[in-house]
């Protein structure tokens, strides 16, 4: 065939496999947000919301404190993870530094590595046993130190991608350099850097092993941030391995509320930093 | 499309806003205290009923129970950062040891592990401990192996490979069924030994009794062993076992209640005993104790106080909510000889359970 | 240029245009100054964390490492009874199962990607975006019982037997099917790293300046050459960063994955037998570990992943540099 037709047929071929590709993404989360509700979505009910946990067999057993205490853990692990990662990955992005910026860069990718129970092993001992207790505050540290990477690498790439030209015209017009980076670099990533900490927040949300070691978990309302907290990922892996089937809907409940909470701050997040140059293309 | 944008920041500052009100503490009319204790998960269903079920009796006291896992549970309390442990495996002397106070094993409830296996027609199958290990030592491969057949005259078993699930997480229901094991097996005490964790000769690794029983009930052919409570709510056969009397027994709260029963004449002081392969004609020889560990001495006055008042009512009026989650009540002379024991727990020396 | 002269700030219009650069520029020093601080202060509070979880890792493992020395990494043998510790099953499980796991992220998530950022019609874009960011959210525990519940199940009727008759002839594909293995374990990391290398790489590819495809168009080229040419060389190291965060994922997760491998120390070239990484023995018995040395051993578990991690993130730009040359600084 012409190069013409062949030029035009791998477009369209290759319009397809992305498409492809982004279903076969899509078609797990389906069948496990299908699973969810079917076996769920029945223990979904007001008493879900505003109740704490009822022992087995009990009806009217919610999660509520649950679901307070994993917002208050992301809102902790995020006065952790934001600095350090966004501020992290402008220093690892714009640094002149010789070496110290790929070294940065380096050793974030291997935390992203670390198993989530050693981070939470290390918050234990940081936090934990100084204190001699269990705390939301040591979950938040652990929850934080696993944002980091995520929300440093994420930073530095998007940061990267910023036109040189933007920062010139800053420059030129004479802001000085922290103003060019906070107003305009900052600002231009805005949308880039949201979806890294959204990404963070959603990998955070789901952890458990971290939280059995810091924030322990709590079957009643917490009493202060130093003290035992209650988290949805906790409460559904406790239901989860129990034996009772009542307990297994309720965990499954649970799940589905976890990842309607974090759909719901991520849309908030989202429209809240909206980009709308984006948009228009 | 600006407005959607300002919308959207006001919603999330009034978010930000509220998790700030919420994270502050609660000033709650009755001076509340809040007591946590980490351990085993075998018993977190009776032990999450008590709790609740306390907070009747005394309003002024909290109980947060975590499933941690049995070495969680020890490694805790050791530390001190939780007022109680629970363990489903007694503490070894090393671990003792190691707690800058005395220990007290308490027993609470009791548990039993059942074989559980995937078969055509659910068929009813018996075994004895010496079949066992060596099924689990991988000696015995196939369902219709003539020991099994000789074990089970008259039921049909088809030519299929066992394939053993056992758990990969250490656990108390590992050491209380490779306990047994080792009671019954020379090859399998010399080979494997006892612990948490062991090296399995064969099989899959499942992560829970939830796992395992996942596993089994998946796999035709599985053969695996769980607590009681998993078989029975995930509908798995459980099979019957041959006791040291020579009487093949199921599992049932009656069969582990004996065997403690059958152990209570010489109840080390301690209670750190193995109830496995107890002595008795209706006895299940694969039973145990779920212990919660307390200090001797207890750190702080008012807290203790709680802690005796409540172990009190749960070797008393807890036991009668065993039955319904599944769980098999303490014998009666063991409770008395538990009265015993919670009267020696003290603040300082003094006592801290008024006499009864 | 006098201190007055720069104190006074720019606004004179005496002072000639280059000079009036250097006035404005020579302000807020301070400000420049506090602000590298902040960041300088950030990064010395990442490497002390760094530092000290390392640091903790190594001094924990000694009592391992000075007991069994190198025989540790390679040794076969994993008996907490007999305290016999050998960590090389885990090695090759982790590996390997992160390896299934990437070799159908990658692909998927960049295909994933590009559709988002260039192919998809504009209503269709929010509404995937999202459902795939979703998929980052659903906890792991959640991922492990799905696994058991319907992936093991789903592979072992119909999957494994149907590689086994087919492809049966090569040693990835013998023995019997089990369901759980390495097979499952691969499929569920593949899922659980999709979204992290889907949402980053979209990022990257919608932070790409229009101005790259313009050109590539107006010199005539089609859709896909466009991403192709102008889209993916100039968003490359960032498509990098994203496969990196995946494959931290893919190496350090630890419930899922120890839900369906099978959880068998053991070392075989088939991807239906079954499996044991070092994050899920990590985390299956490290509440468990009654003696120091278990203890001890289970640590320097730990600190191996850390090398492995290290190992694979070295050789991934490694890779990078020789393909095709590291990007650097800030472009246009």
């Amino acid at each position: 065939m012409s190069i013409e037709t062949r030029r035009f047929v791998v477009n369209r071929v290759m319009g397809v496999l992305s498409g492809a590709a982004a279903a076969l993404v899509i078609l797990p989360l389906i069948l496990v947000f299908g699973f969810l509700l079917y076996q769920g979505g029945t223990s979904l009910n007001l008493d879900f919301f505003t109740h704490t946990p009822k022992p087995v067999g009990e009806p009217g057993g919610g999660m509520a404190n649950a679901i307070v205490g994993t917002l208050i853990l992301i809102g902790l692990a995020c006065g952790l993870g934001l600095p350090v990662g966004i501020l992290g990955g402008l220093y690892v992005a714009d640094s002149q530094d010789a070496h110290l910026p790929s070294v940065v860069r380096f050793l974030a990718d291997v935390l992203n590595g670390v198993p989530s129970i050693v981070i939470g092993i290390f918050a234990y001992t940081l936090v934990v046993l100084p204190m001699r207790r269990f705390s939301a505050l040591a979950g938040g540290v652990a929850l934080g130190v696993i944002m980091i990477p995520i929300v440093l690498r994420t930073t530095e790439e998007i940061i990267r991608l910023v036109p040189a030209s933007l920062r010139e015209a800053g420059l030129a017009l004479g802001l000085p350099k922290w103003k060019v980076t906070v107003r305009i670099v900052l600002t231009t990533a805005r949308a880039g850097i949201t979806t890294g900490v959204m990404v963070a927040i959603a990998r955070i949300a789901g952890e458990t092993a971290p939280l059995l070691f810091t924030a322990f978990g709590n079957r009643f309302w917490h009493h202060g941030l130093d003290q035992p907290i209650a988290a949805l990922a906790i409460q559904v892996f406790a239901y989860a391995i129990s034996p009772f089937d009542d307990w297994h809907r309720q965990a499954w409940a649970g799940a589905l509320v976890l990842i309607s909470i974090v759909f719901l701050v991520s849309l908030v997040a989202r429209l809240a930093t909206r980009d709308l140059q984006r948009q228009a293309r | 499309m600006f407005k959607v944008r300002m919308i959207a920041r006001i919603m999330g500052s009034a978010l930000v806003a509220l998790l700030l009100i919420a994270a502050s503490p609660p000033n709650s009319a009755v001076a509340q205290t809040l007591m946590n204790g980490a351990g085993a998960t075998f018993p977190y269903p009776i032990y999450s009923k008590w709790f609740d079920e306390y907070i009747k009796v005394d309003p002024s006291v909290r109980f947060n129970y975590q499933s941690i896992g049995s070495g969680g549970g020890i490694r805790q309390i050791t530390e001190r950062t939780v007022d109680f442990g629970a363990s489903d495996g007694p503490m070894t002397d090393d671990q003792l040891k190691k707690a800058p106070g005395e220990l007290l094993h308490i027993p609470t409830v009791l548990g039993a592990v059942v074989a559980t296996y995937n078969l055509p027609g659910n068929p009813k199958l018996q075994f004895t401990g010496e079949l066992l290990a060596d099924i689990f030592l991988g000696k015995v491969t196939s369902w219709d192996d003539d020991r099994i057949k000789s074990v089970n005259p008259g039921v049909r078993l088809p030519k299929t490979p066992i394939v053993i699930v056992h758990r990969s997480d250490g656990s108390g229901t590992t050491y209380i069924w490779v306990d047994y094991l080792c009671k019954v097996s020379k090859e399998w005490e010399g080979k494997v030994g006892r612990g948490t964790s062991v090296k399995w000769p064969v099989g899959l690794g499942g992560k829970g009794n939830e796992g395992v029983a996942g596993q089994v009930k998946n796999t035709p052919g599985a053969f695996g062993y769980v607590e009681l409570a998993y078989a029975i709510t995930n509908k798995l056969p459980a099979a019957a076992i041959r006791n040291a009397a020579g009487k093949f027994v199921e599992a049932s709260i009656e069969s582990t209640t004996a065997a403690a029963a059958g152990a209570a004449s010489n109840m080390p002081a301690d209670f750190r005993v193995s109830l496995t392969n107890a002595p008795g004609d209706s006895t299940y020889p694969i039973a145990s104790f779920t212990w919660l560990l307390v200090y001797k001495d207890q750190p702080d006055e008012a807290k203790g106080k709680l802690l005796v008042k409540f172990l009190w009512w749960a070797i008393h009026d807890g036991q009668k909510y065993t039955a319904d989650l599944l769980y098999a009540p303490l014998p009666m002379p063991v409770v008395k000889q538990l009265e015993a024991k919670i009267r020696q727990i003290t603040f300082q020396g003094k006592p801290l359970l008024a006499s009864r | 240029m006098s201190e007055a002269d720069a104190r006074r700030g720019g606004g004179s219009q005496a002072v000639s245009l280059p000079r009036a650069f250097f006035i404005a520029s020579g302000r807020n020093v301070w400000g420049d100054r506090l602000f590298q601080g902040c960041l300088y202060a950030v990064i010395a509070l990442f490497l002390a964390i760094m530092v000290g979880m390392v640091g903790a890792l190594v001094v924990e493992s000694l009592p391992a490492a000075r007991r069994f020395g190198l025989s540790f990494v390679f040794g076969l043998e994993w008996d907490p009874v007999q305290e016999s510790f050998g960590a090389l099953p885990f090695i090759y499980g982790t590996v390997v199962s992160a390896a299934v796991g990437m070799a159908l992220a990658v692909p998927l998530g960049i295909g994933a990607a590009i559709y988002l950022a260039e192919v998809a019609p504009f209503p269709v874009r929010a509404p995937v975006g999202f459902l795939i960011e979703l998929l980052a959210a659903v906890p792991s525990v959640v991922y492990g019982l799905w696994g058991i519940f319907v992936l093991a199940p789903f592979l072992r009727q119909w999957v494994e037997p149907a590689l086994g008759s087919t492809l049966g002839w090569l040693p990835l594909f013998k023995g019997p099917p089990y369901g759980v293995g390495m097979l499952a374990a691969g499929l569920i990391l593949s899922v659980m790293t999709v979204p992290f290398i889907a949402t980053v790489g979209r990022e990257v590819l919608l932070a790409v300046p229009n101005t790259q495809r313009e050109a590539a168009l107006a010199l005539g080229a089609t859709s896909w050459e466009t991403t192709r040419v102008a889209v993916l060389p100039y968003g490359r190291s960032g498509l990098i960063g994203a496969v990196l965060l995946g494959l931290g994922r893919a190496l350090g997760e630890t419930m899922a994955v120890t839900m369906v491998i099978g959880n068998r120390p053991e070392i075989s070239a088939s991807l239906f037998a079954p499996g044991y990484t070092m994050a899920s023995v990590l985390a299956n018995e490290f509440t468990e570990a009654t003696s120091d040395l278990y203890l001890s051993a289970l640590v320097e578990i730990g600190l191996l992943l850390f090398v492995v991690t290290v190992l694979v993130n070295a050789l991934a730009r490694l890779l990078v540099w020789t393909v095709g040359g590291a990007v650097k600084g800030i472009r246009e």
